[in-house]
Parts: structure tokens; C-alpha cells; sequence
């Protein structure tokens, strides 16, 4: 059971470690601003997938790190993430079902909500931006989204039957 | 978290979910609040952020082997080409540097002529810019070297060009630092011309910075060097800064319209040196904010 439980969260881990490095990787001007928000995706797509064993509080931990990372008030993206985090838990039963040009036009409110929590509370804390740095990753991640499943689903399914 | 097994043949409520949530937002304002008032926080960002390190490491290492690739297998004319420019260059800023060394001992005599405190050397130390981007909503950089170099919070970064930035903040082994480019960088600076001091915001955009708070009537044209003036406490004075490029004056309002050009090229940069002053840094003196 606990070896069953580690191989399950094996994959997982390392998907988040390789989100992280995407999300640090240097990219060339023109598209930085349309970098994908790959943690947040990472958490929605485990939160649907795993409910039971990812959800706010991991996505809490993955923020943290996020926040230490990127240099941001320590607690920011952590609460962006568990805020989209319990929304799609809340509402994976519905989601799972949903065929996948309709989940990725759900993913959209979930990665504007995880932006607008961010702009917020960079407002609030006096930290000015170009607003127009939140709305990029926002359309990317949306796009990028029915890739990212594909490819997920496939990594799980041959995890799992391997 | 409960064990249980997780199929989608037995859904249900996760247990205590909206209660978790509500546990974590509050923890997350916590922190946020402590973390935007003081630094309390530090030890805890440098301990996560070690951990990081070895990630930082790994994003940074394609790029390094690449440029490591390209050296080595650099072609042989390539190589004697550069000799022969570096050659050529060393010569020059030799020649050069003679005379300096000769202003120099003036100059000490001079101010000890007017009683004015010598200007010392800096130290400085050499440090390479990660291939690792950082924070998405300013202008920052991490850096190779962190505390156990010496490195500390408000640190100058001077590039061969001009100045480059300042540490905001220092890790156990790699540090970030905020460009002048920052909408939250202002930087203390003088003309080179005529010493006439203003300070220098960025804009927010990578090959440009702004000088809200020149006069309409000030003596300032286009092709102006800027250089530090020192009155921040945070830069060592006299590193280039930028170039004026330029001033629209508008009669009704007070302050004239002012951009420059980062003499470093901000964007390019992979080698930055840091500047230990010699006085110890003010604290609360640093230059942004």
C-alpha cells in the first residue's frame, strides 16, 4: 500500500519538479509575456485526476516554492493555487465528464481567476505591473491546455499499467 | 490527508475541504502581511530557496552547455581573430589605464588638498548570470553567487558598460537582482557634464529609462552621460549609467520629458561585477523604493 502510494505520487512530483523548471526557463522577449502558467495547470490537471491526494494543500506547497522562486511576497501564488485548486476539486466530478473542447473553455475562468488573484494581490501590497503581463499566460494556458492533457493522460496511463 | 482509494467509482466529498481552504488563505495572508512589512521572513525564503538551487542548476546547464560547445569547437582562425582584437584592446585600455593611474594620484591630492574624504577603490568581484528567469512582473536576474560569496541585499551590479542593477535579494548560493529597468528601480544620478543631479526611473521597458523630475529650464541636452552620483548610499558614485536620448519640453507642465539609454545593454548582459564598497552599505539607504 505505501509502496502503491509512492510509485502513484512518483510521477506526479516529478511532473510539478519539471513544471518548475519550464516555468524558470528563460524565454526570448517577444513571448515571455505569454508563458504559460505550467504549475497552475499542473494543479488543475492533478486536482481533476487526484482529487483525493492532490488537492489545496499540495497546491499550497507547490506556491510556496513557486513564491520562493520567483522572488514574490511569500504566500502569493500559494493562494492563488489553492484557491483554483478547490474550485476544481469542487467541481471535478462535473469536469472529469466534460469533453475536452468544453474543459479547455473551463480551464480559461480557472487560469483568469489564478491571474486576478495574483494582480490583486499585487495591488493590494503596492506592487506595480504591466497589466498586461497577466493576460498572456492566461490565453496561452488555455491553448496549451488540451496538449498538456494529452499528454498527461498518456504518462498516467502507462504509469499505471506498467 | 485521507487514505483512501481514489477512483472515480466511488466519488464523494473530500473531507473538510472548504475548511482546508480557508486554513491555507489564512496561513497565505499571514505571510504575505509579514512578509510585505519586514523581513522577518528571510531564514525561511533562504531555506526554500536552497532548495531551489540545485533546479536552477539544471534550467541553467543546457544553455551553459551550448555556450560550452560553441567555445570548444570554435574554429582555430576564430580564435587567433579574437587573440589578435583582445590583444589590440588590452593594449589600448593599458595605455589608458597609465594615465589613469596618473589622475588618479592627482586626485587623491587634490582632495587631500581640499580635505575631502579619499575616494578608494572599489572591490569588486566577478559573478555570471543564470539562464534562469525570475519573477514575470519586474525586471529581474539571478545571479551565481549568494551570501556565502559575501553577497548582501542592495548590492550595485556594474557590467564592463555601465551599471546593471542592485540585489534585492540574496540567497544562500544564487541571488536576485533588479534591473534599473524596474518601474520600481530609482537611482540616484548626476550629468557628467555640468553635476547637475535628478534621478533616474525605469520604465518598464529593457533599452529605455526615464528622468521624471528634471526642470524645464535645466541645463540638459541629448547625449548627456549620466553617472551615479553616490547620494543614494546603495551605488559607489561615478559608474555610467545612461545616455540622455530625449527631452521634450512642454511649457505647462513643470517637469520636462526626459529619456535615457542604459549604457549597459541590460538584456545581454552574462557577466555582472559586484561592487563592495568601501564603507559599509546604509542601512535603509538602498536605492529603490
Amino acid at each position: 500500500m505505501n509502496r502503491g502510494r509512492a510509485s502513484r505520487r512518483l510521477p506526479v512530483t516529478l511532473s510539478f519538479i519539471f513544471g518548475l523548471m519550464l516555468t524558470i526557463m528563460p524565454l526570448p522577449e517577444a513571448v515571455a509575456a505569454f508563458r504559460p502558467d505550467w504549475l497552475a495547470m499542473l494543479v488543475i490537471f492533478w486536482a481533476l485526476q487526484l482529487p483525493r491526494t492532490w488537492s489545496v494543500g499540495s497546491a499550497w506547497v507547490v506556491g510556496i516554492v513557486l513564491d520562493v522562486s520567483q522572488g514574490t511576497l511569500l504566500g502569493q501564488h500559494a493562494l492563488a493555487l489553492t484557491c483554483i485548486a478547490y474550485i476544481t476539486v469542487r467541481f471535478h466530478l462535473q469536469m472529469r465528464v466534460f469533453p475536452v473542447p468544453q474543459l479547455t473553455a473551463s480551464i480559461f475562468p480557472l487560469l483568469a481567476i489564478y491571474q486576478f488573484l495574483l494582480f490583486w494581490i499585487n495591488g493590494v501590497a503596492g506592487i506595480d505591473s504591466l497589466s498586461v503581463a497577466y493576460w498572456g499566460p492566461v490565453v496561452s494556458g488555455t491553448l496549451m491546455w488540451p496538449a498538456l492533457m494529452v499528454f498527461l493522460s498518456g504518462m498516467r496511463y502507462r504509469t499505471r499499467s506498467g | 490527508m485521507v487514505a483512501s482509494r481514489d477512483s472515480s467509482s466511488n466519488p464523494g466529498r473530500i473531507p473538510a475541504l472548504g475548511l482546508r481552504l480557508l486554513g491555507l488563505i489564512f496561513i497565505s495572508i499571514l505571510l504575505m502581511y509579514f512578509d510585505n512589512r519586514d523581513n522577518h521572513l528571510d531564514t525561511v525564503r533562504k531555506s526554500i530557496g536552497a532548495a531551489v538551487y540545485p533546479l536552477r542548476v539544471i534550467v541553467d546547464a543546457p544553455v551553459r552547455l551550448w555556450r560550452w560547445v560553441g567555445d570548444a569547437t570554435r574554429s582555430h582562425n576564430d580564435l587567433e581573430l579574437q587573440l589578435a582584437r583582445l590583444n589590440a584592446e588590452r593594449l589600448l585600455t593599458n595605455a589608458r589605464l597609465q594615465k589613469f593611474n596618473a589622475l588618479e594620484a592627482e586626485n587623491a591630492r587634490l582632495r587631500a588638498l581640499l580635505d575631502a574624504r579619499a575616494q578608494v577603490r572599489d572591490k569588486t568581484r566577478v559573478a555570471e548570470i543564470m539562464s534562469v528567469d525570475a519573477n514575470p512582473y519586474n525586471h529581474s536576474l539571478v545571479i551565481n553567487v549568494g551570501t556565502l560569496d559575501g553577497v548582501f541585499d542592495g548590492q550595485a551590479l556594474v557590467a564592463v558598460d555601465g551599471v546593471v542593477g542592485q540585489v534585492i535579494e540574496a540567497g544562500l548560493m544564487t541571488s536576485q537582482a533588479m534591473l534599473i529597468s524596474d518601474t520600481d528601480h530609482a537611482l540616484p544620478v548626476e550629468v557628467n557634464r555640468n553635476g547637475l543631479r535628478t534621478i533616474v526611473v525605469g520604465s518598464g521597458k529593457i533599452d529605455q529609462l526615464e528622468l521624471p523630475f528634471v526642470v524645464n529650464n535645466a541645463d540638459i541636452r541629448v547625449g548627456d552621460l549620466l553617472v551615479t552620483s553616490g547620494l543614494g548610499g546603495a551605488f559607489p558614485a561615478g559608474y555610467p549609467v545612461a545616455i540622455v536620448d530625449s527631452i521634450t519640453r512642454i511649457p505647462q507642465e513643470p517637469y520636462a520629458d526626459v529619456t535615457a539609454v542604459p549604457s549597459a545593454s541590460l538584456g545581454q548582459v552574462r557577466e555582472v561585477m559586484l561592487i563592495f564598497s568601501a564603507p559599509a552599505p546604509e542601512s535603509g539607504a538602498a536605492g529603490n523604493e
